[in-house]
């Protein structure tokens, strides 16, 4: 081994252009490099947009079969505050947010390891002015776009089966965003180690039950105290929470806890994601 | 001065690529990196890149460093890897767009750039195409065409015609050379010698890690081989003999399996005194020396992985 004598403060991720403005510094997301990568991303599903239309249809389904049907056996239960809700109205919300974490998801992970180990997208991408966490920043928000539109579409259900209450859902959409930043960070962060597809099982294995026992069906209540603990703090619990509190207009401190849980872990994600990138592409 | 690099260093897991190399290129000049596989090739076209941070030693591309002016510098150049990363995903002309857009160009600028190389390459019929669809030699193309999308200075190719038919080989170097004449700077890998001599100006040949000679094609055939080859075929098993019995006849003799390569300033004289001794072989050969010559001289027969 040659013990390196200058440069090995390489700097994988360096800033184009110079000096970035206080602006650019400030509000990274106005920066130009990522939305190249969101571009290229629009421009590859405008001709395959009919994925998006299974995307959308599936919060729907369970909603009719579990939200409608099976809530038709179960009828109206009462709140921890005493008020009483449908059960329709209660599962709604939970499969919005659920909505949200898999549209998110699916990009972040499948399609991010398939850009980066088959196709060399990155590889193509990083011999241009681009940097890893432009990569990072565009699929990103690509990723939490793609999960907006099929929230947005099913907002518009819950608005039209009259299962909204209050005006607070019309910010359910960026709190939607804000669950795709989340999963879409950690997902595409977690993409990173990946070694081939059977590892996705993990994912699977990580979101499955997070999908059947974040109080999405059921409140947290049920659970004893030490189950409850541990659920409180899954991620998609902290959107089902932001989710519910919108649509039943019951805002409290836990949707701000929520806000402040997935933005922390949408940043960390992608802080992670492009070093990863980084250290895996440019070597 | 286009590239300017002093003691590159490079390893991966402990073992080294690259064991400080000194190479400097400058602007309009066709530059080679020649070696067998594993050479080191690669990885110093990746470091000239800006993509693979340097071990030790420095690099200056386009006068700036790579390690703190990586994105500047890639802004510059024009890279053609030597694995096709064209975008399966986007047709043809999809991909020079995106591409170019990569490099921040308005979008109007971008299309009427990609209708250009897409000319220049001789692609245009094929806009609308799938990348999947192209030929090895098209998609080739299509890379070579991308790479220019942003005006490079300097235009990096590594091994750009490995993996091709001679027609399209052809065409290849063809459009290169044009690019040549306008002014851009090349700078290549290759283990084709007549590549090499076909487009470059200078060139190094890298052996495992370092630089074992460096000049013009001409320079180092007149500096590591004589003028001319004889080649002498005397049926299999008869040529190791034979070779004692011809070894004064050149300034060196080289026993093959099926020949003997005799290193000579004048070929011709050489068979001559070989059928003056009535040796007779099977056939004989005079050949002018080539760069495969100075090449195996200088990184041997053996096979490397």
């Amino acid at each position: 081994m040659t013990r390196p004598v200058t440069s090995t403060g390489h700097d994988p991720d360096p800033v184009p252009g110079g000096a970035r403005t206080l602006g650019l510094r400030v509000f990274p997301l106005f920066a130009a490099g990522h939305w190249r990568v969101v571009e290229r991303n629009f421009l590859l599903y405008r001709r395959a947009w009919k994925v998006f239309l299974t995307g959308m249809l599936e919060p729907v389904l369970y909603l009719l079969s579990i939200g409608v049907g099976v809530g038709g056996l179960v009828g109206d239960f009462t709140l921890a505050d005493g008020g009483a809700v449908s059960y329709v109205e209660f599962v709604a919300p939970a499969m919005l947010a659920a909505s949200a974490m898999n549209g998110a998801l699916f990009d972040a992970t499948y399609g991010i390891f398939f850009r980066m180990k088959y196709e060399k997208l990155y590889d193509a991408m990083l011999a241009t002015p681009l940097r890893p966490r432009d990569i990072a920043r565009g699929e990103i928000t690509w990723a939490l776009l793609r999960g907006a539109c099929y929230s947005a579409a099913f907002i518009v259900v819950m608005v039209a089966m009259g299962l909204v209450r209050s005006w607070w859902m019309v910010l359910a959409l960026p709190a939607t965003m804000l669950i795709g930043f989340a999963f879409a960070g950690a997902g595409m962060a977690l993409t990173t180690w990946m070694r081939s597809w059977q590892d996705f099982e993990f994912v699977s294995l990580a979101i499955m039950p997070m999908f059947l026992f974040s109080a999405t069906f059921y409140p947290i209540s049920t659970y004893p105290d030490p189950v409850e603990a541990v659920v409180r703090w899954t991620p998609l619990y902290q959107g089902v929470v932001l989710c519910r509190e919108m649509s039943l207009g019951a805002l409290g401190w836990d949707a701000l806890v929520a806000v402040v849980y997935l933005a922390v872990m949408g940043s960390v994600g992608m802080y992670v994601a492009s070093r990863r990138i980084g250290r895996l592409l440019l070597k | 001065m286009m590239i300017s690099a002093r003691g590159l260093r490079k390893s991966y897991g402990g073992i080294e690529a690259v064991k400080g190399i000194d190479v400097e290129v400058s602007a309009g000049e066709a530059f080679g990196f020649l070696g067998p596989n594993g050479a080191g090739k690669s990885s110093t076209m990746r470091m000239i890149a800006a993509v693979s941070p340097v071990d030790a030693g420095s690099l200056e591309i386009l006068g700036m460093d790579p390690a703190t002016h990586g994105s500047e510098i890639r802004a510059r150049l024009g890279v053609c890897p030597q694995e096709d990363s064209l975008d399966n995903e986007l047709s043809v002309m999809e991909n020079l767009v995106v591409y170019g857009r990569y490099f921040g160009l308005s979008r109007a600028e971008a299309s009427s750039r990609a209708k250009e190389q897409l000319a220049f390459v001789q692609l245009t019929e094929r806009a609308k195409s799938r990348v999947e669809d192209l030929s090895g030699g098209m998609k080739r193309r299509l890379s070579v065409a991308r790479s220019l999308i942003n005006q490079p200075d300097v235009l990096l190719l590594d091994e750009p015609t490995t993996g091709l038919d001679p027609q399209a080989r052809h065409q290849l170097w063809d459009r290169l050379f044009r690019l040549k004449q306008q002014g851009v700077t090349l700078v290549l890998t290759t283990h084709y010698m007549d590549e090499a001599e076909q487009l470059c100006d200078r060139l190094v040949i890298m052996d495992n890690g370092v630089i074992v000679a460096a000049g013009s094609p001409l320079e180092l055939i007149a500096a590591h081989s004589t003028r001319e080859v004889t080649e002498l075929r005397f049926g299999v098993g008869d040529n190791e003999s034979m070779a004692e019995k011809v070894a004064d006849l050149a300034d060196r003799v080289e026993v093959l399996p099926d020949r003997l390569l005799l290193y000579t300033d004048d070929g011709e004289q050489a068979s001559q005194a070989v059928h003056d001794r009535e040796l007779h072989p099977v056939s004989s050969l005079v050949r002018r020396a080539t760069l495969e010559d100075v090449f195996l001289r200088l990184t041997g027969r053996t096979l490397v992985d």
